[in-house]
């Protein structure tokens, strides 16, 4: 697929999020929208995933540790023809599939029930080593938050994936700048993250603008020639990417859209279209 | 009782885990930089590419051993209980038990006969913590024929299973022709008519022997070995209680939340009788020597024969 062509596809994948939060009257849009260009290139160019079999055992794992941007997983699932696309109205309601954070056993195409910050990134290094232990060939991916990989356990995990030289791993954090109580410099800076992955035997590669498709496919293209080390792609992302009024606010970390703005939303997003 | 073998759950758990490996490769065993310990170190002799340390660090120990466990296979996480059930809960709520995968708990060191190590590592919360997750399975083998039963039945089991093991060599007691491990069935060791003693771990002994010294004095006890906690066979406690009319729970745990809690429960819905539970009393434990600290914080045999009369008094 082309990058246009995979820009038209995020498109969609963003009025699938505002669409589905909006549904749900609460739920995580800004995360969801800054990441959605990354996970639309993973399902629809990076990874090797059938949506008629989900459960396939050489498929590409794909794991949201940061699991509050369910949203965008769900919707780029949705796209990629997991599930119908009307699914998505059902966001978060009593008996939908689709949970407030992902569930593996409810949700075709999830790999890992994820939402509990830090929790994610150690079972994709388990995916990993698990592959490596039994000569899978399948490729594991971890999206983090940049406010998530304030929590040690992440650098439990990391230091075990640069040790166990986990180069089927690729790790990706997406580094908007943003987390609920503020800024991350204001909050509990993990600064300097791409430093920080080197000391955990990490080859890093920084995604300069993690919204743009050329250069996501240049990151993945890159990450997969790395061998004998994990890769970590710090991609620098805008919260709320696509809808204006949500760009870099981090009042939309975690709030539904009421029905003028989503209105207003989609209007935008349809110009991109 | 002088030529009673004794061996540590933990060992057997060690053991279990290597004749396991024998007949199955796809399982692996993970440890927190207490293989020597735990006995995982056993299997990690045996087989030292199936075997991974996840060093200090429990959390990603229950994330990896998840991690591993959603591409079919089982994993075994082993570390002390303390940290198995304590440090990592959340993990083990989230990760494995929430998608419901087939990782294997082996948490050693539970409870006060830890010994000389003191409070901070000895474990009397975890059977409360872990019986309250949907869908785990939780296992509290009384000896070595038991424990390995348990491991086997735990591999072969389709979900999470946390199996509660000790570092005290206790007696084997289990050695006899009969006896079957099913999990969730428990197993009537001793028939009596005037009280049921419920115990796990290794408070099954010490009821049996309590038994033995409540007989010499006209107390007709019937004891049952409560191997899994969760599920919980109520059949057999609520028939028991029928026929006794009063219970008494032994548990090398607090009486909050455990085996006692367990079987109170069971009973208040379905017979209630009289329950009096014998335990870690709401305290923490201190260092000394296990079988001391066992006698001191009433959990041995001479306690229990004391508690049960009383109670039935």
């Amino acid at each position: 697929m082309s990058d246009d062509e995979l820009k038209k596809v995020a498109n969609e994948v963003r009025r699938g999020i505002v669409t589905a939060v909006h549904a749900a009257k609460s739920g995580h849009p800004g995360g969801s929208l800054g990441a959605a260009d990354i996970i639309t290139y993973l399902y629809f160019e990076e990874m090797n995933v059938d949506p008629a079999d989900p459960h396939a055992a050489g498929r590409d794992r794909f794991v949201l540790s940061k699991g509050h941007c369910a949203p965008a997983l769900y919707s780029v699932l949705a796209e990629r023809g997991y599930f119908p696309k009307s699914d998505l109205e059902t966001l978060r309601h009593i008996g939908s599939h689709l949970q407030g954070h992902p569930n593996m056993n409810d949700t075709p195409g999830v790999d890992m029930s994820t939402g509990s910050l830090g929790q994610g990134i150690s079972a994709a290094v388990g995916m990993a080593l698990a592959a490596k232990h039994w000569g899978d060939s399948y490729r594991t991916y971890c999206l983090l938050g940049d406010g998530e990989i304030e929590e040690g356990q992440v650098w439990e995990a990391a230091m075990f994936a640069g040790n166990h030289a986990l180069d089927n791993l690729c790790l990706i954090v997406d580094h908007n700048g943003l987390q609920i109580d503020g800024t991350i410099e204001e909050v509990n800076s993990a600064m300097p993250i791409a430093d920080k992955f080197r000391a955990f035997k990490f080859h890093v590669i920084e995604l300069a603008d993690g919204n743009d498709m050329a250069q996501i496919r240049a990151a993945f293209d890159a990450a997969r020639e790395v061998k004998g080390q994990p890769v970590c792609i710090v991609a620098e992302t805008v919260k709320g990417k696509g809808v204006s009024f949500m760009e870099n606010n981090v009042g939309w970390h975690g709030k539904a859209p009421n029905d003028e703005q989503f209105e207003q939303a989609l209007a935008e997003l349809a110009k991109e279209a | 009782m002088a030529d009673v073998k004794k061996i540590a759950t933990r060992q057997s758990y060690g053991e279990a885990l290597v004749e396991l490996g024998a007949e199955h490769d796809d399982f692996v065993v993970l440890d927190a930089d207490l293989a020597a310990a735990t006995q995982t170190g056993k299997f990690k002799a045996a087989y030292p590419d199936r075997f991974f340390d996840a060093g200090i660090a429990e959390s990603n120990l229950m994330g990896l051993a998840a991690g591993i466990a959603t591409t079919g296979r089982v994993a075994f996480a082993s570390t002390f209980a303390m940290f198995a059930a304590g440090r990592a809960f959340e993990q083990v709520r989230n990760s494995v038990g929430y998608p419901h995968l087939n990782v294997k708990i082996g948490a050693t060191h539970a409870g006060i006969s830890v010994g000389e190590d003191g409070a901070t590592h000895q474990c009397c919360e975890d059977i409360a913590l872990m019986r309250a997750i949907p869908g785990m399975t939780v296992i509290v083998p009384s000896d070595d024929v038991e424990a390995k039963a348990a491991v086997r039945a735990a591999y072969e089991f389709d979900g999470p299973v946390y199996m509660r093991f000790g570092r005290l060599a206790v007696p084997v007691i289990n050695d006899s022709d009969g006896y079957e491990f099913k999990i969730g069935r428990g197993i009537k060791l001793r028939e009596g008519k005037d009280v049921t003693i419920v115990a796990c771990g290794l408070m099954v002994q010490a009821a049996l022997e309590a038994a033995e010294t409540l007989a010499a004095q006209g107390i007709d006890a019937e004891v049952i070995n409560i191997h899994t906690i969760k599920p919980l066979d109520e059949d057999i406690i609520v028939e028991s209680a029928k026929k006794t009319g009063r219970v008494v729970t032994c548990e090398e745990h607090s009486v909050i939340g455990g085996l006692g809690d367990a079987v109170c429960a069971a009973l208040a819905e379905k017979h209630p009788v009289p329950v009096k539970k014998v335990g870690v009393n709401d305290v923490f434990g201190e260092s000394g020597p296990a079988v001391d600290l066992l006698h001191k914080y009433g959990l041995d045999a001479e306690s229990v024969a004391a508690a049960v009369k009383e109670f039935v008094a």
